[in-house]
Order: structure tokens, then sequence, then C-alpha cells
């Protein structure tokens, strides 16, 4: 099922939570809502699944209007952040809910059967007589989603799904729901704030702030060429450098950097931390090393620059650093933008 | 014993129990002491006597109509305070308590005064053949009145705390309202609603103040078992009082044993495995 946002508006009391959003979701797409917490992108999930009516604009479901379509018929499959279970119902009664309360009538042995099936596919086989209170977060998670599929939704609706669990659990479930999502083929929507998991998990990922879309676009695309200051900087750690663009050139402080920009005046430069080369006796801007981070895949530095500004970069792994010769570093694939405007994008070299 | 971080234990444990035996356990002791004093035969002849056999039905049966009265309107009463918000709330929330703070008493004076014939909804009620006052009906009303405040209490910060996830869940899940109440909502204040029901309940039983202007107090129609122990205990007859009273106490206990049975029940899935 597509789904189609159009100029979607949110407003709660005086505080607007969605700026007319207009999105295109391609049936069977996995789709990842990326922003920090106040972007509005749990607002727009719950507009989609018809837990908040939009204010304006309008969602399609295919080519049907959705916008003032009621939850309970709007045939989606939610799951929520602290997995919302019934807690007087086992596992297997809450992931027959949907099935016993629906209009269509099924026999008690096929809603067993389903059942059946749905733990085996969410891998929770031999659980369905627990309560939701008896197994782990991880579980409860999985128990949710098979919920959510019960009822065959067209559209599948997560938020922030992994949020409230273990780094290591979260990186299974994720694998697993990326499985789950290419045997089913269901058009899938997700909330998160973290990066990492949207750019593992997601076919696209679009990009929220201040309830407005930023960027959207395959994972290679936002983290190849980000396209604003903002979308660099939530993407991951990142150095940033005021400089002066002159003549198309970038400088940093008095070091010409090499980085050509054709629009003269104050500017930005980022550069994550892979990017940032350590030259210790060969020119390039001048870095004091303050301390070295030990970290499980290599060294990190940490250091400033004579105009006070902090960096952070990686250094090739080796016993014992020699930080008593001063060093200089140089910058690789560094993005540019013009200092205070938000939006406008260039790409360096 | 265990050793224990919090401090104060025995001495807290030694107080409360102490309070408890002192307060509690001892008068009612002391009323079961003076029914046994009775012989079995003499105990039964006066338990089972007509008198106090009208007066165990009327109690019960109004204390039953009164309780499932307010099963249905305290828990719509918390329902509202809880889910809307209106000007007045907070005065309404305010009012659900004065029943525990009114003399009950007073509470009699003021139902009788309204429900009598001459009174506001005694004059409104006439033309239909309905008489409150001096009635059954009469008992109910007062039972009503004074036992309201416990299913609102128990019930109200249960359905403060239900997540509103659940029944978004449920709703997104393709449950209609009446289901998402029956199959969610209903379950989960079933152990609150338990309590409040033992607690109108066994109050109802109890209840005397205020029943007693308004029932009339007719021996075999509208005259409470509370009544009939106090009767009794005006004319000296201590051991007849007390026996008739230890069947009230029995009752009370009976129901409140088989209230919490009820409520580990509906609370079972809190085990943990």
């Amino acid at each position: 099922m597509k789904i189609r946002l159009e100029q979607v508006v949110k407003t709660f009391d005086t505080f607007r939570a969605v700026h007319g959003v207009s999105l295109d979701i391609e049936s069977g797409q996995l789709v990842a809502l990326l922003g920090p917490s106040g972007s509005g992108k749990t607002t727009i999930l719950r507009m989609v699944a018809g837990l908040e009516y939009a204010d304006g604009g309008h969602i399609y479901f295919g080519d049907q209007d959705a916008t003032d379509i009621p939850v309970r018929d709007r045939g989606v499959g939610f799951v929520f952040q602290h997995y919302a279970l019934f807690p007087h119902m086992t596992i297997a009664e809450n992931v027959a809910f949907g099935m016993k309360v629906s209009k269509t009538r099924r026999s008690k042995p096929e809603i067993a059967t389903r059942v059946s099936e749905l733990l085996r596919l969410v891998k929770l086989e031999g659980l369905g007589d627990r309560f939701p209170g008896q197994i782990s977060g991880g579980q409860r998670q999985r128990v949710a989603l098979a919920r959510a599929l019960a009822v065959d939704p067209k559209v599948l609706l997560l938020d922030e799904p992994f949020g409230a669990l273990d780094a290591n659990v979260r990186r299974d479930l994720r694998r697993w729901l990326r499985e789950i999502h290419d045997e089913l083929g269901i058009t899938t929507l997700f909330v998160t704030h973290d990066q990492e998991e949207a750019l593992d998990l997601a076919d696209r990922v679009v990009i929220l702030n201040e309830g407005k879309i930023v960027q959207e676009g395959k994972p290679a695309e936002v983290c190849r060429h980000p396209g604003s200051a903002f979308v660099m900087q939530f993407l991951g750690d990142v150095n940033k450098f005021p400089g002066v663009a002159r003549d198309g050139l970038v400088f940093i402080g008095e070091t010409a950097t090499g980085i050509a920009f054709s629009e003269d005046g104050p500017v930005d430069v980022f550069v994550r931390p892979r990017d940032v080369i350590w030259e210790k006796d060969a020119g390039g801007i001048p870095v004091d090393i303050e301390r070295i981070l030990h970290r499980p895949d290599g060294l990190t530095a940490v250091g400033t620059t004579k105009d006070a500004i902090r960096v952070e970069f990686e250094i090739p792994e080796q016993a014992e650093p020699d930080l008593s010769r001063g060093a200089g570093i140089i910058l690789r694939n560094a993005q540019v933008f013009p200092r205070g405007v938000k939006s406008s994008a260039r790409v360096g070299p | 014993m265990k050793r224990n971080v919090l401090p104060g234990l025995p001495l807290s444990l030694g107080i409360t129990l102490f309070y408890v035996g002192l307060i509690v356990v001892l008068p009612l002791a002391a009323l079961v002491f003076k029914a046994a004093s009775l012989g079995p035969s003499e105990y039964w002849a006066i338990v089972s006597s007509p008198r106090a056999v009208a007066s165990y039905r009327v109690t019960v049966l109004s204390a039953l109509v009164a309780t499932a009265f307010n099963l249905v309107f305290g828990l719509a009463l918390a329902w509202v305070l809880v889910r809307y918000r209106f000007p007045g709330r907070r005065i309404v929330d305010a009012i659900v308590d004065l029943p525990f703070a009114l003399p009950t008493a007073v509470a009699g004076i003021a139902l009788t005064t309204l429900f009598a014939s001459n009174g506001w909804f005694g004059t409104l009620l006439a033309p239909f053949g309905i008489k409150v006052a001096y009635t059954p009906l009469g008992i109910m009303v007062a039972m009503c009145f004074t036992s309201l405040p416990f299913i609102v209490r128990t019930v109200q910060p249960v359905l403060e705390d239900l997540d509103p996830a659940l029944e978004e869940a449920a709703q997104s899940l393709g449950g209609s309202d009446s289901a998402i109440f029956l199959r969610v909502i209903l379950p989960l204040l079933m152990p609150a609603l338990l309590a409040g029901l033992s607690l109108s309940f066994a109050r109802s039983l109890g209840e005397f103040g205020a029943i007693i202007f308004i029932a009339g107090n007719q021996p075999m129609e509208t005259e409470i078992t509370a009544l009939l122990a106090f009767i009794r205990l005006e004319e000296y007859d201590y051991q007849a009082a007390a026996a008739i009273a230890s069947v009230l106490l029995i009752t009370a206990f009976l129901m409140l044993a088989a209230t919490n049975l009820l409520q580990a029940r509906a609370l079972r899935y809190t085990a943990r495995s």
C-alpha cells in the first residue's frame, strides 16, 4: 500500500508540531522518520495511524483519502514504544485480540492456528501462556509486533520501536525487523531518534526538524550529501570549523584549506572525525593534542586549534602516539555551508 | 530475622500491632466473647428469631441494591472525573467525599426531609405511587448516600494510571468502544472495583445513623439489623445484642474474604514466574 502525505499540518494548542509535510512512501518500502525530539516525527506517525487527526492537508492510502478514517477502520498495525501490551491477557490472548474483536468472524481453531503461526514468526513459540509481565523487554516488543501483524494491516507503523531496549537487544531486533519486513513486504514506517538505527534499517530516511522535512533520501545519499548543517550534525559526530570563503577558497584561521567554495563570506566547515588527517610536521591547521582516547575500534585524538576550537579525530593505531612534536591536520571530504543560512546546501570537494 | 537496611521495622511493627489489637481486635473479641457466653441453642434462638431474620433480609437486600447502584454510578463518576475536564470538576471531586465528612445522622435527617411525602422529592414521586421515606427504598437511598465514595475513590487512581496507549492499541487493532471497555478497561479496573465493592457493601451492612431516620423502623419490615442490636442493648440484653451483631460481623468477614479471593484471581497476571 502506497502512502501519500499532502501538506499535512498539526497544531497542539498554540504549538505547531507539523508544518505542511508532504511525503510519498512507495508500496513495500521501509522508511524511517528520523529527527530530534520535538521534530514532529511521532505526530506524523500518529496522524498516518489515525491516532491524531490532521488539522490540514490529506493522507492517502493508495488512492483512498484516509485523512478522516478513524484508526479502527484504517487497517494499520501500530507498535508502541512501550509495547502497550494488555497486561491481564496472556501473550497468545494479546496476539489474538485483534482477530477476536474484528468484524470478520473467525472460528476459535482458526484464531489459534494464526496465533501460533505469528508466535513462530516472531520466534516466541511456547511463550503463549505467559503474561507480558513475565517476559523480557525484547520479547514484549516482538509480541507487540505479532499482535499488530495479526490483523493483516495494510501498513505497519512503529513508534521508536527499540527505544526502551538495551543496545545489544536493539541491534538484534533491528536485523530481525528487516528480515520480517523483507519476508512480508508490508509498507513500513518507523520513527526513531537514533541515526544509526535509521541508516541501518531503512530503504529511505526522512530527516525532520522543527516540524518540517529537512532532507529525505536513501541512507547513502543523506550520508554522502547532507543538505544542511543540521543534517550533517545530526547524522553523526562531526567537527565544525568557522571559516571564511575568499576568492572561491575556504580559509580556517590563516590556513588555506584548499577547499573550494563559490560563495564568498563566512562559512562553517564540517568534517567527520575519520576525515581529519593528522599530518604531524607538514603544514595543515595547527592543533594541540590534549588527550588520546582508547576506543575498541581505534584511537581518537582530542585537541584544540589556535582559535580554541575543539577537534576530535581518528589517528592510526600505535602503542604510544608521540604528542610532543605538535601537529597539523588536513581536512578531507569537508562539507561547507554558508554560516547563518539554514537550508542552502553546498558540497565541498 | 533478615537484616534490613530500612530502619524502624521492629518499633513500627510493634506500635501498629498494638494499636490494631487495642482498637479493632479487642472490641470484636469482646463481642464474640459475649455472644459465646450464650449456649448454642440460646444463640440460635436469638439469631434465627423471625424478627432478626426479617432484619437480615432487609439489611442485606438493601445493601446489595445500594452497592449495585453505586457500582454503576461510582464507576461512571470516577470515569467522568478522570477522563474529562469540565468547569466545576474539582468541586464535584470534593463533593464525592462529603458523605464521609457529614455526620450520618445529619444525612439521614436531610434525606428524610427530602423524601417525606411533603418533601421536595417526595411530592414529585407521590403521584407515581412511589414512597421512599419509611420504606426499604429509603434504606437503600441512605445506604447509597453513605457508601458512594468507596467505589469512586478506589477506582479513580487506577483509572488515572491506565496507560492511554492500551486503548490506542486496542483501537488500532479494530476494537469497538464497547469491546475495548469490556475486554481491556474493565478487567484492569476489576481489582479496584472489587475492593470498592466490598468496602461499599460492608459499610452499607453496618450503616446506622443515616438509616434509622428514614427507615421508619417497623419491626419485620424496615428494621435493620444494626438497629435491632441497638434495641436489645437498650433493653440491657447485652448477650442478645452481641449475638445479633456477631451475625453482621460474620457476614462482613465472609464477604471481605470472598472479594479478596476474587481480587487475587483478577490480579493473577501480576504474579511473576
